[in-house]
């Protein structure tokens, strides 16, 4: 009976693979149509030994750290605060999921003209109203800047999954601890965050898979410069195919992609799946 | 030790005052059992003793220690609660010991302490287990263990048997009050059940709407209550209740006669009647009687009784087991 779905589900995901695959070992340069036939290993060794691959590499891993470690601990921090009552809790908890329905090439925008230009930016602003200069964060710290973008997009999806996981913890076992002397930081320590384990788990999954393909941002705003400085894995396949219109090197970079991907897939579900068991 | 005042305590939820000014003695060593309907405060005033509430007016005192404003780790009393809120990732052990962890007790010293509550409470194999792993009445003996290794002045029991079967709920009860016999430590216990109040308690107090209706031993409770609410409440099958003409023969706006004290004839008597249903327990029969003079009147016949649905009988009430009540539905 679900045969025809799995079908479907192979071919949808088989097809696009295999094509890339095959392209990978062609040369397939949309400047030279000439030029066709098996390209043997070619592709991945160019693309491997291009200067930008290993800045790529370097940044694409400081950029899922980066944005993890913001949004899982600001998420924590958030979800703690909007778990608290408060006057006006439903509006202030629908504000702080709007970042996740912006677009990322508008948020980007937004981030880069009002808050981060160094001359009538937000902060530029600031700044000055402090006495010093604007920084130019996106010449300055580029890569920074687009984790701050980023994690800034994120920061709504891990704190209401955590807060989920917050709400559903029992009341009684805080209280509980409570008559056992402990402290809030211990609360928190030994009961609140292994309750929550689960949920962060879900969250580092999901995000690592998201925000390994950031791309929309970087085009955008810094265009992975200055020079390599905010390369990342996907844009510099972008780079290959689509600006040096080599699509047999773009391909072998996403080949390099996936491959990558899914041994950061692999190590992750070793190292935090074992939370997800019980 | 363990002696708790409780003078003028008046709890207020915004608007809604859930405890009017209330006052209540509990004596060193005591087992007290707070009993009344659902909603009716005890769970709130237990919470009050607890420290997870904070009283809106009034003070408690603590072995003569005004804690009144003390956080609940300060007042040395240790609670079971009714979900028993083990803490679910960690082990039977790192759940008894936690208290002591947070008291910052060498590891040797909660080890010897772990062991000792294990032994009292039969559950040295189940140590190295989640909670996860246990049947409900494993769980409940763990919260009870991680309440009785702080040594605490005073135990507070928030119905904590309402998640167990019947079977095992009479087997808990006996160890809890053997706990008692052996601890000597006092005791609240919170219980919407009279049976349970009945058969633990050394004192029971009945609350009704934040108030208390009478607090004594369960036998004074059963023999002599106030009121029309501590009759109804204590006994089992309840107390019938009878107005009109028959009340007021005996001087009263209502009389009332336990089941026990109904004697049930096929020939003569004042209150004749057709049998409702008859339920056979073995040991006793409940006969429910549609009577004209009384209404339906419950009588508790020990042994058998050959009475079924339809047949007429007699009732008598034991004359020096009537309990008259004026309009107020005050004891005369």
């Amino acid at each position: 009976m679900v045969s025809p779905a799995v079908a479907v589900l192979l071919i949808w995901m088989i097809v696009p693979l295999a094509m890339t695959i095959w392209f990978s070992f062609q040369q397939y340069n949309l400047l030279y149509p000439d030029r066709t036939g098996f390209a043997g290993i070619e592709n991945y060794y160019y693309f491997i030994t291009d200067f930008r691959f290993q800045p790529a590499i370097w940044n694409t891993l400081r950029l899922v750290l980066g944005v993890l470690a913001i949004t899982t601990i600001g998420g924590i921090l958030l979800a703690l605060l909007l778990d608290q009552p408060f006057w006006g809790q439903g509006i202030v908890r629908l504000l702080v999921l709007a970042p996740f329905f912006v677009m990322p090439t508008v948020s980007a925008l937004v981030w880069q003209n009002m808050f981060m230009d160094p001359v009538n930016g937000l902060f530029a602003h600031i700044a000055k109203a402090f006495g010093g200069d604007g920084y130019d964060f996106l010449g300055q710290s580029p890569l920074m800047s687009i984790i701050i973008m980023v994690a800034w997009q994120w920061l709504p999806f891990a704190t209401l999954i955590l807060l989920t996981a917050l709400q559903s913890l029992d009341r009684e076992q805080i209280e509980a601890a409570e008559m056992d002397g402990a402290s809030v930081w211990s609360r928190f320590i030994y009961i609140i965050l292994p309750h929550m384990t689960r949920a962060i788990t879900v969250v580092i999954l999901i995000q690592t898979i998201f925000i390994l393909s950031v791309y929309a941002e970087i085009l955008v705003t810094t265009n992975g410069g200055p020079g390599t400085a905010s390369l990342n894995l996907p844009f510099l396949v972008y780079l290959a195919s689509i600006v040096d219109n080599d699509v047999g090197m773009g391909a072998a970079g996403g080949v390099i992609a996936i491959i990558l991907a899914n041994i950061v897939a692999f190590f992750l579900m070793r190292a935090i799946g074992k939370n997800l068991e019980h | 030790m363990g002696q708790i005042t409780l003078s003028k305590v008046v709890k207020q939820f915004g608007e809604v005052t859930v405890i009017p000014p209330l006052d209540l003695e509990i004596n060193e060593g005591e087992f007290v059992v707070f009993v009344g309907p659902s909603g009716c405060g005890k769970s709130t005033l237990l919470r009050l003793i607890a420290g997870l509430e904070d009283t809106s007016a009034g003070s408690i005192t603590i072995d003569g220690v005004n804690a009144t404003d003390l956080p609940p780790a300060k007042r040395g009393l240790a609670m079971v609660f009714q979900s028993y809120a083990l803490y679910p990732h960690m082990t039977v052990r790192k759940n008894i010991a936690f208290p002591l962890k947070m008291a910052g007790m060498s590891p040797e010293e909660q080890e010897k302490r772990v062991k000792a509550a294990a032994g009292v409470l039969n559950m040295n194999k189940l140590l190295d287990r989640r909670p996860g792993q246990l049947s409900g009445g494993q769980r409940q003996r763990v919260a009870i263990g991680r309440a009785i290794v702080r040594e605490p002045k005073a135990f507070l029991f928030d119905e904590p048997l309402s998640n167990l079967d019947a079977a095992l709920r009479m087997g808990m009860r006996l160890e809890i009050t053997e706990l008692h016999q052996r601890l000597k430590t006092t005791m609240i216990y919170v219980t919407h059940d009279q049976v349970e109040a009945m058969t633990m308690a050394d004192k029971i107090v009945v609350l009704n709407a934040g108030r208390i209706e009478q607090a004594g031993s369960p036998l004074e409770l059963y023999k002599n209550p106030k009121n029309i609410f501590v009759a109804s409440f204590i006994g089992s099958p309840k107390m019938n209740f009878v107005g009109g003409q028959v009340a007021k023969y005996h001087n009263a706006a209502t009389i009332g006669v336990r089941p026990e004290h109904v004697m049930l004839s096929t020939s003569s008597g004042p209150w004749k009647g057709t049998v409702g249903v008859a339920e056979h327990l073995g040991s006793d029969t409940f006969v429910h009687v549609n009577t004209e003079e009384a209404g339906t009147i419950t009588a508790r016949i020990s042994g058998e009784v050959v009475v079924k649905h339809g047949d007429t009988v007699w009732l008598t009430p034991m004359p020096d087991k009537i309990y008259r009540f004026d309009a107020e539905g005050v004891a005369i």
